[in-house]
């Protein structure tokens, strides 16, 4: 099992989460987050003062998926949310060691 | 037989035409009987003190009517116009901490008014404050008080009046927004309202008041309609004491402090725009054509004046921002308020695009310049406007719009500049310096004792908490529930 944790645009969520749905993955998580990579803030002002806000919403899935939904996965979120521009954002992978269904204590890719 | 008929007919028509005559005008007849014609004559004159009655009974409830409803119109200033504009001006976790202290005015001010503040102010006295003659309102009903307002019941004009006394406190907390504590805030400002502002509300309202226009004995007659120098001089002035006195917020300048919320400032400044018709157009204290002037001129500075700081920030900074349109508006609305019940529509026109200009400067200029932590620009913007209000209200005060002086045939005298009476502006620049020199020593002398019998900051770490949960343990918003 691996874990897919995507920073995104927020204006591209939708997109994706319908992209990830087309494809068959189900299960997700939504945060709301701030950060920047290489993306430029912008200003804004106070009382004449000028502010750089460099720390830019954005949004973030993680996903747990079976190893051999990976590729499939990583596909349908860059399909959707490419726009050729800095600030599309990026995908991380890792390995997940357990997951656990709650409801009836299930446990392995079965949990998923 | 035929010319005694002809005679007979002449003799008819020269008896009856008189006749008939004396029919349909029976009161070219001497009177048949005294008595019948005295009950007529005494029956008509009751139908004309009836008619009186009735008249100044109609004129009466119509000023009381607008005097109620701007007595609510001043109210919704502070609550929760201001509680808005500054609510959303400061960071998150002050929110309710900046709301309670205009809520806190609307309460401990109508009490301190009702018990002796109405009687410093307005009670009878010397030329620079009242008495206590009407101590717990005693005396102040429903008969008018023919020092002020003769048309409506003196407890009208009590509770108009009170809603000046709450603004005028409120609108300092801006001074010393975030940082001040609760228990101090309420005892310093209670206490400030009785020494700072009965005295001045007295000196340019009150019977005998040293500035007031309307006294003729008074030594300097000053402009002032609805309370520039009684309420936005002496609020701007004594802010700027307070920031001073108190220091910066912890991390100004450097921290960004943005406002957490332009949409609830943005509608808190529309609801002072709205209000200030009852501040300014009640202050005629009738429903008069004076109303209707003062209501006039408001509205024409408030607009004038949004635009003159929205073009001026638009060059300086390259933006037109809602902050700055609705500061301006707000400035407008300050400069004006002494000027409204004297002056033309066009003059209001300029006094507010000056306002504009010159409030604008005051905030982006003058405080960026000597870098004091004037939160939310209450000085900048009241202690300036209320000053540039006050002296161009000498400048264009017109005697057609309201004749305050007049000579001893009843004639109006020139007001200000604008009718060639030159010396007026003596008499604003005294108003002015009055406003000033009480706000500074009288907030001085209030913070000093306040700071050394219970402190006035909070501590570095409910500073950093916040307000809403260091001082009332709340907090405004929970994202979470």
């Amino acid at each position: 099992m691996i874990k897919i944790e995507a920073i995104l645009q927020p204006s591209k969520l939708d997109a994706v989460k319908d992209a990830l749905l087309e494809a068959g993955i189900e299960g997700m998580t939504i945060l709301e987050a701030r950060g920047h990579g290489r993306q430029k803030g912008h200003t804004e002002f106070y009382r004449g003062r000028e502010y750089t806000v460099d720390l830019l919403p954005k949004v973030k899935i993680e996903l747990v998926v079976k190893d051999d939904q990976k590729e499939k996965t990583i596909q349908a979120i860059i399909g959707a949310a490419r726009t050729g521009r800095i600030g599309d954002g990026k995908i991380f992978v890792s390995p997940v060691a357990e997951a656990i269904r709650i409801r009836n204590d299930e446990r392995g890719e079965t949990a998923l | 037989m035929c010319r005694r008929g002809i005679k007979l007919l002449l003799l008819l028509a020269v008896l009856g035409v008189p006749g008939m005559a004396l029919a349909v005008a029976p009161d070219l007849a001497p009177p048949a009987s005294a008595p019948a014609t005295q009950a007529q004559i005494a029956a008509l004159q009751q139908a004309i003190n009836n008619q009186q009655a009735a008249t100044a009974s109609a004129q009466s409830a119509g000023d009381n009517a607008w005097m109620l409803t701007s007595a609510a119109l001043v109210l919704l200033m502070t609550g929760p116009g201001l509680a808005l504009f500054y609510g959303g001006l400061v960071r998150r976790k002050n929110i309710l901490g900046t709301m309670m202290q205009s809520f806190a005015m609307m309460c401990l001010i109508t009490v301190l008014w009702a018990i002796v503040g109405y009687s410093l102010a307005f009670g009878p006295g010397n030329a620079f404050v009242g008495g206590f003659q009407n101590l717990f309102l005693r005396g102040v009903g429903v008969t008018p008080n023919l020092n002020y307002a003769p048309t409506i019941p003196e407890q009208t004009l009590m509770i108009y009046q009170l809603m000046f006394a709450i603004i005028t406190p409120a609108l300092i907390s801006g001074a010393f927004a975030e940082r001040m504590k609760f228990s101090s805030m309420a005892v310093f400002l209670s206490l400030w309202s009785l020494f700072v502002y009965c005295p001045m509300a007295h000196m340019v309202w009150g019977v005998g008041g040293l500035l007031n226009s309307s006294n003729i004995h008074a030594r300097f007659p000053s402009f002032d309609f609805a309370g520039g120098t009684v309420v936005h001089i002496t609020s701007g002035v004594s802010a700027l004491v307070c920031c001073l006195y108190l220091g910066k917020r912890a991390g100004y300048p450097h921290t960004k402090m943005q406002p957490h919320s332009l949409v609830l400032s943005f509608i808190g400044a529309c609801l002072l725009w709205v209000g200030w018709f009852g501040f300014n157009a009640g202050s005629a204290l009738a429903a008069s054509p004076l109303a209707t002037s003062a209501f006039v001129n408001t509205h024409f500075a408030t607009a004038a004046a949004a635009i003159g700081w929205a073009v001026a920030e638009w060059i300086h900074n390259g933006k037109p921002t809602a902050l700055g349109a609705i500061s301006g508006a707000v400035a407008g609305l300050v400069a004006i308020t002494p000027a409204s019940g004297f002056v033309q529509p066009m003059s209001a026109l300029i006094i507010g695009l000056v306002a504009g200009v010159v409030c604008f400067s005051m905030v982006f200029l003058v405080k960026s310049f000597f870098g004091y932590d004037d939160s939310l620009d209450a000085f900048g913007v009241h202690g300036a406007g209320g000053t540039v209000g006050a002296l161009l209200t000498g400048v264009f005060a017109a005697s057609i719009i309201n004749p305050v002086f007049k000579d001893a045939a009843g004639n109006p005298l020139p007001s200000g500049v604008i009718d060639g009476h030159w010396g007026q502006m003596i008499n604003q620049s005294a108003g002015v310096a009055i406003a000033w020199s009480i706000s500074i020593v009288g907030t001085l002398v209030l913070l000093f004792v306040v700071d050394k019998v219970m402190g006035l900051r909070v501590s570095p770490e409910q500073e950093s908490e916040g307000l809403d949960l260091s001082q009332h343990g709340e907090e405004g918003y929970d994202f979470n529930t």
